[in-house]
């Protein structure tokens, strides 16, 4: 028995050893995976429960009692604020995705495209929108309604920036589910005598659960780890676990004590995360094959589908009138008290920003790709490939995923700032940074297409002569292009509008667009802070537009690269 | 070019439990000669695909040696063996054209462009896919596809050819014809070549010898009709064709083999080994074997026809007989001359010993 398997272990590693470059990627990639997703993690562990070089749960008992339990009310906030953004934005979503998959309401393509804005858009946009709309000089407050000292700072304001932000990717994740549902199973069950609001009872919305649930927890874990929004709008009244840590941190140089405002954070994040994944996940009745089938049409009456479009369209409404307002803040002379349009906001973020602009494209388009090809690797090792540590590197790579920004800001400060890896202030951290937390998405993407493809395609290579790398470069690769793409993009959007980790990193020689924006925000001048936004969407979409174009003409493909 | 296994055993792991234990191959030896077409035959989960992947190099046998020949490969990984395997699914690269994906293998071998192309062109001729050179593969039928499959295994002049059921996506009718068409391009090339498939018709049609695999075990090894006419076991004359099951008592056992069954004795010509005189044996008559006639006492069996079907070229009969659970399959050839024979007719049922086998 015992010999058999070390006979077993031997053959698998003298296979492997015929293939060095293989056993060298493994191991360069692990090695690499540790150090730079676990060891910062470990680092906040470590740092939170340490006083004076010991072990010690001291700072977690001095966090408790901080200030009469703020710390505590900030934890229960950032729980109930996660709470209500992921029911609330899930519901939304669900109205929205339902409509658009089984209704066959008009303007379908339109609701789609602007469900799909938020995602491309910097951290601080609903924020920001929420304040010029319903703030103190808010368009809707003041000028339509007339009230005088609107406060829109607090939980709120707070839950409506938040939903606007994230109920997009509850959207994705649904609508990929409701597709999935075989409108026949509907047409079965109408057959068979049901009526439509039946169908839906017992058929549609059951099958959707474990999406739904999914969904949920996904917004959750997103909620909790957002700083944009609270930063902007939470206040002190209503303080909120991430810009905690953070103020903690920058604010007071308290290192042991943002930690562990950190590994709170850290505890329920990875909880939902890993429910999801390894419970939720599990339970979807029905695997994605990928061609959606197309709904018969009968399922929503002629009613309902009047109710559903109204419904669409004041979403819709309402997400045309933030970005309305960012436009028009972005190039009005003084937001709330002149009607006056000006290019001045431009011209001042020109002059005072314009080298975080070229900082910010810099690093994203250095770490994009080098996240997209290791994100295709990672996938291509850990779907096709068996070696010890396969395990590892699959959750490893996804961990960041579950991890709150702040979190890994926090860890990445705490490793490497002193020798042998001193990278406080440097390119190199705000790359590897956003390298490996960005890292997810193709690993996901690259999974995803992977599992789709034959594998007796790679071994109808590997049979004709080729060696691994060979395989990987001349039919793998070609063969994940649309998914590859689809994460640079992804990649590159996270990259420009990140924040809650990169907040941490940036330094005089290195400036981000969005820490820029932040402090805009911060010193009340939101006009420039709407223009910087701007540039910002802009420089996303030219991207992207740029990557379609050379994959219509290099490729010939149009991969539908929001919709993922 | 010989492949020999000894001995050869996969056992896999389950994933999550360490514990469970599956032996999908068992203490396989086998020698296919150069030149020869073996196939591996069985009902899916017998191990046969298994074996072939094995041999590829795709999946590490668990115990045993791998010769190729006469070179132990067992740690050679696939790509350095000197096999070319043909996938059920085909395995077409789909972002390659037809000729792209047949000059693979020698693209890779660092052959030169024009060399490429003639090889290529070479082949597609032969296959009959020379005006496709230039499709994707998107564009192909199933049987096109087949042929690039083959070609693009056959250009590299493999010194072993194995087949994974490769015919199991095509329509019944393009099967005929491509197994017809595999077995005469592999005689033409002379490829030692080794079929996995689950269809007996198939295995006939292409097969210098069959293995009969059954969990894992070999259960018979032999020619097409030493596999038919002479099975080893139940297993096998049960899953090749279709067969007829008597069992009786051993009373004589020399030249012929003498069987008393409801206190009447037959004698058979062709026995196995393992019959033993005192003990019960099983005779294997097949459909075709038995001849319906009037009923009398020098039948072998007397009944009633409980099912009747005409397919053209043959009838086919059941006939239920008093005290015996299973009804006896009968295949009349020639229906027109023979006679036919409705539901509830009273029949007899005769045969030739030397059309029947007698297994322990």
């Amino acid at each position: 028995m015992i010999k058999s398997y070390v006979k077993r272990k031997w053959h698998a590693l003298v296979k492997l050893s015929r293939d060095p470059l293989l056993l060298c990627v493994i191991v360069v990639l692990l090695l690499a995976l540790i150090l730079f997703i676990i060891y910062p993690l470990l680092k906040v562990c470590i740092v939170s429960f340490q006083v004076d070089g010991r072990f010690s749960l001291g700072n977690f008992a001095s966090v408790m009692t901080y200030s009469n339990g703020y710390y505590m009310k900030a934890l229960w906030n950032s729980l109930w604020m996660g709470f209500a953004t992921a029911t609330i934005g899930t519901f939304v979503a669900f109205i929205f995705a339902y409509s658009l998959t089984r209704a066959n309401i008009r303007g379908q393509k339109f609701f789609n495209l602007i469900a799909t804005i938020p995602i491309i858009s910097p951290p601080f946009i609903g924020a920001l929108a929420v304040v010029m709309l319903f703030g103190r000089n808010g368009f809707i407050s003041s000028t339509i309604l007339g009230m005088e000292n609107a406060n829109v700072y607090g939980p709120k304001g707070l839950l409506f920036a938040q939903v606007l932000t994230f109920f997009p990717v509850a959207y994705i994740t649904l609508r990929g589910v409701l597709e999935s549902i075989s409108p026949t199973l509907e047409d079965a069950a109408m057959d068979l005598g049901g009526n439509r609001f039946t169908i839906f009872r017992k058929v549609t919305l059951p099958l959707a659960i474990p999406g739904i649930a999914s969904s949920v927890l996904v917004l959750f874990v997103e909620s909790l780890a957002d700083f944009g929004n609270p930063l902007v709008l939470a206040g002190a009244q209503f303080p909120i676990l991430s810009v905690q840590a953070y103020l903690e941190i920058t604010g007071m140089g308290n290192f042991a004590k943002g930690s562990a405002l950190a590994f709170i954070l850290l505890v329920p994040s990875v909880s939902a995360y890993m429910l999801q994944k390894y419970w939720v996940s599990k339970k979807q009745y029905v695997t994605v094959t990928g061609k959606p089938t197309q709904s018969s049409n009968t399922m929503v009456s002629k009613h309902a589908r009047w109710a559903l479009f109204a419904v669409c369209c004041a979403i819709a409404s309402i997400i045309i009138l933030v970005y309305a307002s960012i436009v028009w803040g972005a190039f009005a002379a003084s937001w709330g008290n002149s009607a006056k349009l000006t290019f001045d906001n431009f011209i001042y973020v020109f002059r005072v920003g314009f080298e975080s602009v070229l900082d910010t494209m810099v690093i994203a388009g250095l770490s994009t790709p080098i996240a997209g090809v290791l994100g295709m690797v990672i996938a291509f090792l850990v779907v096709r490939k068996r070696f010890f540590g396969r395990k590892f590197m699959e959750f490893s790579s996804m961990l960041s995923f579950a991890v709150p920004g702040t979190v890994v800001g926090i860890g990445y400060i705490l490793a490497f700032n002193k020798s042998p890896i001193y990278l406080t202030g440097t390119l190199a951290i705000l790359l590897l940074n956003f390298i490996f937390r960005y890292l997810p998405v193709g690993v996901q993407g690259g999974v995803a297409v992977l599992s789709q493809i034959d594998p007796s395609i790679e071994e109808a290579a590997i049979d004709l002569g080729a060696d691994s790398h060979t395989t990987f470069r001349k039919i793998t690769l070609p063969l994940m292009i649309p998914a590859f793409f689809s994460a640079l993009i992804f990649s590159f959007v996270r990259s420009m509008t990140a924040i809650s980790a990169a907040v941490f990193l940036v330094s005089a020689r290195w400036k981000l667009m969005t820490v820029q924006i932040m402090s805009q925000v911060e010193s009340g001048r939101i006009g420039s802070a709407a223009a910087f936004s701007l540039i910002l969407v802009a420089i996303i979409l030219v991207a992207m537009s740029a990557i379609k174009l050379f994959l219509r003409l290099k490729y010939n493909t149009k991969s539908s690269i929001l919709t993922r | 070019m010989s492949v020999t296994l000894v001995n050869v055993t996969k056992i896999f792991t389950d994933q999550d439990d360490k514990n469970k234990e599956f032996t999908a191959v068992k203490e396989v030896n086998i020698e296919i000669r150069e030149g020869e077409m073996v196939t591996f035959l069985g009902p899916s989960g017998c191990g046969k695909t298994t074996t072939l992947r094995i041999i590829s190099g795709f999946e590490q046998q668990t115990k045993g040696d791998v010769y190729i020949d006469g070179k132990l490969v067992n740690d050679l990984p696939a790509n350095k063996r000197d096999s070319s395997m043909v996938f059920q699914s085909y395995a077409i690269f789909p972002h390659l054209t037809v000729a792209q994906n047949i000059g693979f293998g020698l693209e890779l071998k660092k052959f030169k462009k024009a060399e490429i192309q003639k090889e290529v062109d070479k082949i597609m001729q032969t296959m009959g896919l020379s005006a496709l050179g230039s499709r994707q593969p998107s564009q192909l039928s199933g049987g096109q596809q087949q042929r690039v499959a083959l070609a693009r295994a056959i250009v590299n002049k493999p010194r072993v050819l194995l087949f994974d059921e490769p015919l199991s996506n095509l329509d019944a009718k393009l099967r005929d014809q491509m197994r017809t068409e595999i077995r005469r391009i592999q005689q033409k090339f002379g490829i030692t070549s080794i079929y996995v498939t689950h269809d007996q018709d198939e295995a006939m049609t292409v097969s210098d010898r069959i293995m009969v695999m059954d969990k894992g075990v070999i259960q018979q090894l032999g020619t097409p009709f030493e596999i038919y006419s002479r099975p080893v076991n139940h297993f096998v004359a049960d899953f090749i064709g279709r067969a007829n099951f008597f069992i009786g008592n051993v009373v004589a056992l020399d030249e012929l083999v003498t069987i008393s069954l409801k206190g009447r004795e037959f004698s058979f010509p062709t026995f196995n080994k393992d019959v033993k005189k005192g003990k019960r044996a099983t005779i294997v008559i097949r459909p075709e074997g038995l001849h319906i006639t009037k009923q009398s006492q020098e039948a072998f069996f007397n009944g009633t026809v409980t099912q009747a079907v005409y397919l053209g070229s043959t009838m086919e009969y059941e006939i239920s007989v008093k005290g015996r659970n299973e009804p006896i399959v009968a295949i009349s050839y020639n229906p027109v001359l023979e006679g036919f024979h409705k539901v509830g007719d009273e029949v007899g049922v005769t045969f030739d010993p030397v059309s029947a086998h007698v297994i322990s």
